[in-house]
């Protein structure tokens, strides 16, 4: 395995995300991770610009890089074009290949991701869908979630939905040559190999 | 105030579309994308497909960082090449995640085109298929804003308050993706974004301005779906509904359905944890996805369109607005068929 920094640089979203930082602020100024988390993206270009190794391997163990919520506010107002909404998706991918993200406790949280939206889109072609909103780890959903929850095969048509049905229309089930497609395209673009790095063992054996 | 949207307009097709349906909108708002292409097809007179071969963009696992770019950029070539594959050139996602992984897809391949051409040897290693880029991309809100003005005078409502004869005051809020990330893709780009704004005008509606229109609703990807994280959404949205309460506004307008999703549900859980509502009379704000108004003002049930899975109520609004409904009919099934009613929450009134 090459420098941190080279596998940094050949990502192609490295050269759109960093351009050179004047260290101006501004992103931190408006980033809602900021105000919510000890998180600073302006010192995130400044360390992966300054390509110190050590810097960047605690950056990367970090909890840090976990805390940007993708919002992309900081892409608009960087008066020099820098993205680092962006830098960030390219330090969350590192961090996944070296193994990094095991490091801390927000980064092993991928592993949860993986096991609800990763797992859905391959099984059901949804990133979200209402039959894996479940009420009880939702709570923040409230009861009228709960009761469409309950109810949504008897709701559903009057909405015009297509709820587990064939064919068109929304909450259809895709249909199983599609799904295939998709996880093929997982297959052979690598996100398949990261799929099965990230997820946890125990789901792997449920398989 | 000088009206900087003006300056700029994007271009937005006139007819044949392709509708990628999306995850967010599919699972909270069935009844919008139903009524999307009810007003399009109906009133609008439009061709739009809705294809059944399409699936998730992977947009909101390409943001939680579970699905590597390569891969994205590749199914993104796949829904590609099912409007291709149907004759069509006008991509109309409904998502606004959605929007913005496909507008991200396409700035990147315009500036590098050996990246496109990767993209086309994926999706030919993977599926045998091949793609055209669409030659107009815009989010289904910008068409609704288009034909804004053709769509008036078949409204059966306008934007008024019925009851003091002035203009409903409305708070807009537009998804981050759809122009902080490529701002020529907006209309008014991302500083004075006036799709929706567009809208409420038009449409008999005030527009209200405040401090905090531009901050994220809060969603975060993975700062609200991993359940310990959720402190980051909850908190960014009480941002915006402390900023908006002086304002006093009668509703919501959203384009992205994780928006309207987050400021709805999000007033509930404040209002159980703090007790706190902000609105005076303890109901909360009304949210609205821009085809549940559209469809409302058009005379549309808005218990066919679903509103009655929001957890803010809207019937004092279409009180407000003057819309005849029946209240009876609000929690029946399909066929009429008698269903239970939800719990109600202990401090949000419904
Ligand atoms: S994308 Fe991340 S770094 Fe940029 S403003 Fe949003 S939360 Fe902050
Ligand atoms: S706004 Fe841009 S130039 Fe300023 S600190 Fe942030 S990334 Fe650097």
């Amino acid at each position: 395995m090459g420098k941190l920094i080279d596998m940094i640089r050949q990502d192609v979203r490295f050269g759109d995300s960093l351009k050179a930082c004047m260290n101006c602020g501004v992103c931190t100024a408006i980033c809602p991770a900021a105000e919510f988390y000890d998180y600073d993206p302006r010192r995130i270009c400044d360390t992966v610009q300054r390509g110190d190794e050590d810097e960047i391997e605690r950056l990367l163990t970090s909890d840090t890089i976990w805390y940007c919520g993708q919002c992309l506010s900081c892409k608009t107002r960087c008066p020099r074009g820098n993205v680092a909404g962006e830098l960030i998706q390219v330090l969350r991918s590192v961090a996944q290949k070296m193994g990094y993200y095991r490091s801390s406790e927000k980064g092993r949280q991928q592993e949860q991701l993986m096991k609800g939206i990763g797992q859905n889109i391959l099984e059901i072609g949804y990133c979200v869908h209402p039959d894996r909103v479940d009420p009880a780890y939702h709570p923040e959903q409230g009861p009228v979630w709960e009761w469409y929850h309950d109810h949504i095969a008897d709701v559903a048509p009057r909405l015009g939905a297509n709820y587990h049905g064939d064919g068109a229309g929304a909450l259809r089930n895709i249909a199983q040559e599609d799904l295939d497609e998709v996880r093929r395209i997982f297959e052979v673009t690598g996100g398949m190999e990261l799929r099965n790095y990230v997820l946890p063992t125990e789901e792997k054996d449920n398989e | 105030m000088k009206r900087y949207w003006n300056e700029y307009q994007k271009e937005i097709a006139d007819d044949h579309f392709f509708y990628e349906r999306s995850c967010i909108r599919q699972t909270f708002f069935a009844g919008s994308e139903t009524t999307f292409l009810r007003i399009l097809r109906e009133e609008l007179d439009k061709d739009i497909c809705d294809n059944p071969h399409q699936h998730t963009c992977t947009g909101i696992g390409y943001h939680s960082d579970v699905v590597p770019f390569e891969t994205t950029m590749t199914v993104v070539a796949r829904l590609f090449s099912l409007m291709t594959e149907c004759g069509y050139k006008n991509f109309v996602p409904s998502c606004v995640t959605s929007f913005g992984v496909f507008t991200e897809m396409m700035a990147k391949w315009e500036e590098n085109p050996a990246l496109k051409e990767q993209a086309r040897q994926y999706l030919w290693e993977a599926c045998k298929r091949e793609f055209e880029v669409p030659e107009n991309i815009v989010h289904s809100s910008d068409i609704i804003f288009k034909f804004r003005e053709e769509l008036k005078p078949k409204m059966r409502y306008q934007l008024v308050n019925r009851f003091t004869g002035r203009p409903l005051r409305v708070v807009e809020h537009i998804g981050c993706h759809y122009a902080k990330i490529f701002p020529h893709h907006g209309v008014g780009k991302a500083e004075f974004p006036y799709v929706l704004a567009g809208m409420i005008e038009s449409w008999g509606g005030e527009v209200v301005d405040y401090p905090e229109r531009r901050h994220c609703c809060g969603f975060g990807f993975r700062q609200y779906l991993v359940q310990e994280n959720r402190g980051y959404s909850i908190a960014n949205t009480k941002k915006k509904f402390e900023s908006m309460e002086p304002y006093e506004p009668d509703f919501i307008l959203t384009n992205c359905p994780g928006c309207a999703m987050f400021l709805d549900k999000w007033q509930y859980t404040i209002a159980e944890m703090e007790h706190k509502t902000y609105d005076q009379a303890g109901y909360g704000i009304p949210v609205l996805t821009y085809e549940e108004l559209t469809g409302l003002l058009l005379g549309y049930d808005p218990w066919e369109m679903g509103m009655q899975l929001h957890q803010v109520q809207v019937d004092r609004l279409l009180d407000k607005i003057g819309v005849a409904y029946k209240p009876e009919e609000k929690y029946l099934g399909v066929g009429g068929k008698l269903l239970p009613t939800p719990l109600k929450p202990e401090i949000l009134k419904q």
